[in-house]
């Protein structure tokens, strides 16, 4: 009887795969099903939006920062214009604070359910995602209510907001958060306790809390490993510490325990929201008084001079920064993000750096994979909430 | 902890380095290290434990062109223990960008230094993976370098046509035409 001969197989997986959100290609080494190696390769999606944004003016950063992670748009704005702030020296009022931690909040929120619903479809529960996408439609809503657009707002501003909140904002949102409530239980009621996703999930693409450290995710991956680190609450800005909220952690840092997290972060959120919104008067201030930086209402740019001779420059030539760098630090959905921003004194950056939570986490995936079963490695996929547009940049 | 004392200790912790304050507009206290000394004052940045920077949360650089000491590579930290954050810089010459790598000493540093290498040219000595991360493997030049062009236009790719002699060409359309006809 001939001798059974064994090998390892390489298996390319991506970079056109349904569950790799985006492009990510992994190289695994397979002995039968476990996975012996994995090299993940990126960059397909590489549009080199950090050497666009040396071209543009500060205010017409916005639209971009705000397309490189396509699904946390208004915290990538916030971040930006913070550090823009830093550099320039303003205080922003403190209803615009407000205002900021609301839309934040609101988009975490609009991230997680995105994330738990694709992440539940590829581990099998397909409900999951039509119940998610339910209600993320909704804060598209909102969006669209305050913006007139979707995915990408822009409606934050260096100096604060584009405008005024619309009539009917509280009330959206209100409706919105007594509606979620409930329907945060219901995926529950479809995950937490289905022995289907316990087994795929329990105990499997564990990253240790030392392993976290190292490879410094500092987010929703690193809290369910037990690193309790959340910006919010450590290095606190636009008045998180006036706040009552809890920053959720568990030990396992499994996949279960991701879900864990995150979905605790969406009650917290919720009650952050909820907070935010007794504090915002229906109207009032929503930039800073500042004439270089933020531009004249329109109904003074069609009756008065001045107001369109300051509306034309700030359109044609923009406002100057001082020169020095600044990075501000936010709580993302995926973690900290913020970005670096170094100005040379005028009225163009000289360079912005966006600090990547899916690029460190994407880096850590080989850790998680390795020596688990290739069908796992969806599971993983989904749990670190990659986004590969804030990958590649 | 203010940035003098954070100063005081780092220069205790790391003997043989120079390290000199600068001043910050953010939360960051910032330091600039010389470049033969950043493994050390890395080392002690995590080890000491008055200091414990666990964390690196950002590497990255600058290109200060067409000034010189062109580059300035930053590594921002942080600390979760005592809640500092540093910000850590080093000097680079257009000339001799290389500096040693601290993938040893943080791991998340070494997709980090690869992108700074793929974009800005400046090499990390030791590093255990030194490719390219974003650009296509065949890229030529450093494109976040202030003197890389925006827009490259490059001729076209043209292949040039075969280079057949009137004989052949007739010689193939006969041979053509014989073995169709059997």
């Amino acid at each position: 009887m001939p001798e059974l001969r064994t090998e390892t197989m390489t298996v390319n997986m991506g970079p056109q795969h349904p569950s790799t959100h985006g492009v990510l290609r992994l190289v695994l080494t397979l002995d039968g099903e476990t996975v012996c190696s994995a090299s993940p390769t990126i960059g397909f999606l590489h549009t080199g939006i950090e050497k666009t944004t040396e071209q543009k003016k500060w205010q017409q950063v916005i639209p971009l920062v705000e397309r490189m992670d396509y699904l946390s748009a208004q915290s990538n704005s916030m971040a930006f214009c913070m550090s823009v702030e830093k550099l320039l020296g303003v205080e922003i009022p403190e209803r615009v604070k407000n205002i900021r931690v609301l839309l934040a909040e609101l988009q975490r929120i609009n991230s997680h359910l995105v994330w738990l619903g694709t992440h539940g479809m590829e581990v099998g529960a397909v409900s999951v995602m039509l119940y998610c996408f339910r209600e993320r439609e909704l804060l598209l809503n909102i969006n669209e209510m305050i913006a007139g657009f979707r995915l990408f707002p822009s409606y934050m501003r260096v100096g604060g907001l584009r405008e005024d909140l619309p009539r009917g904002f509280h009330e959206a949102v209100r409706s919105f958060l007594d509606r979620f409530a409930g329907k945060l239980d219901e995926y529950e009621d479809l995950l937490t306790r289905n022995e289907i996703y316990l087994k795929r999930t329990q105990g499997v693409g564990v990253i240790s809390k030392e392993d976290a450290v190292a490879y410094s995710l500092l987010g929703p991956i690193a809290r369910a490993a037990g690193v309790d680190y959340d910006v919010r609450k450590v290095f606190p800005y636009l008045g998180y510490e006036t706040y009552d909220f809890n920053v959720p952690t568990k030990t396992a840092g499994d996949v279960y325990a991701r879900y864990q997290v995150r979905v605790a972060e969406m009650r917290e959120s919720m009650k952050i929201c909820r907070q935010a919104l007794d504090r915002i008067t229906p109207t009032g201030k929503w930039a800073i008084d500042d004439p270089r930086i933020t531009p004249p209402p329109k109904d003074r740019v069609y009756t008065e001079m001045e107001a369109l001779i300051q509306h034309f420059l700030i359109y044609s030539q923009g406002f100057t920064v001082p020169a020095g760098e600044a990075y501000v630090p936010v709580e993302g959905p995926r973690g900290e993000q913020g970005f670096s921003v170094f100005s040379d004194g005028t009225n163009r950056p000289w360079r912005i750096k966006s600090r990547a939570p899916s690029l460190l986490a994407c880096q850590a995936l080989e850790r998680m994979i390795v020596g688990g079963l290739i069908a796992d490695v969806i599971a993983v996929i989904g749990s670190i909430d990659v986004v590969m547009g804030d990958v590649d940049r | 902890m203010d940035g003098s004392a954070l100063l005081a200790l780092l220069q205790q912790a790391a003997p043989g380095a120079t390290i000199e304050s600068a001043p910050t507009a953010d939360v960051h206290t910032t330091i600039y290290v010389s470049r033969d000394h950043v493994v050390e004052v890395a080392r002690a940045l995590r080890d000491t434990p008055e200091l414990r920077f666990a964390f690196l949360a950002e590497l990255t650089a600058v290109d200060l062109w067409p000034r010189e000491p062109r580059f300035e590579a930053v590594y921002v930290l942080v600390s979760i223990e005592h809640r500092l954050r540093l910000r850590m810089k080093v000097r680079l010459h257009g000339a001799d960008a290389h500096v040693a790598t601290v993938s040893s000493i943080w791991p998340a540093a070494n997709w980090l230094e690869r992108e700074v290498w793929d974009l800005f040219g400046i090499v990390f000595d030791g590093h255990p993976d030194p490719r390219r991360l974003l650009m296509p493997e065949d890229w030529e030049g450093f494109p976040l370098r202030k003197d890389s062009p925006v827009q490259i236009r490059r001729p076209p790719h043209v292949t040039e046509a075969l280079q057949v002699t009137q004989e052949e060409f007739a010689a193939n359309l006969e041979h053509d035409r014989l073995t169709r006809r059997r």
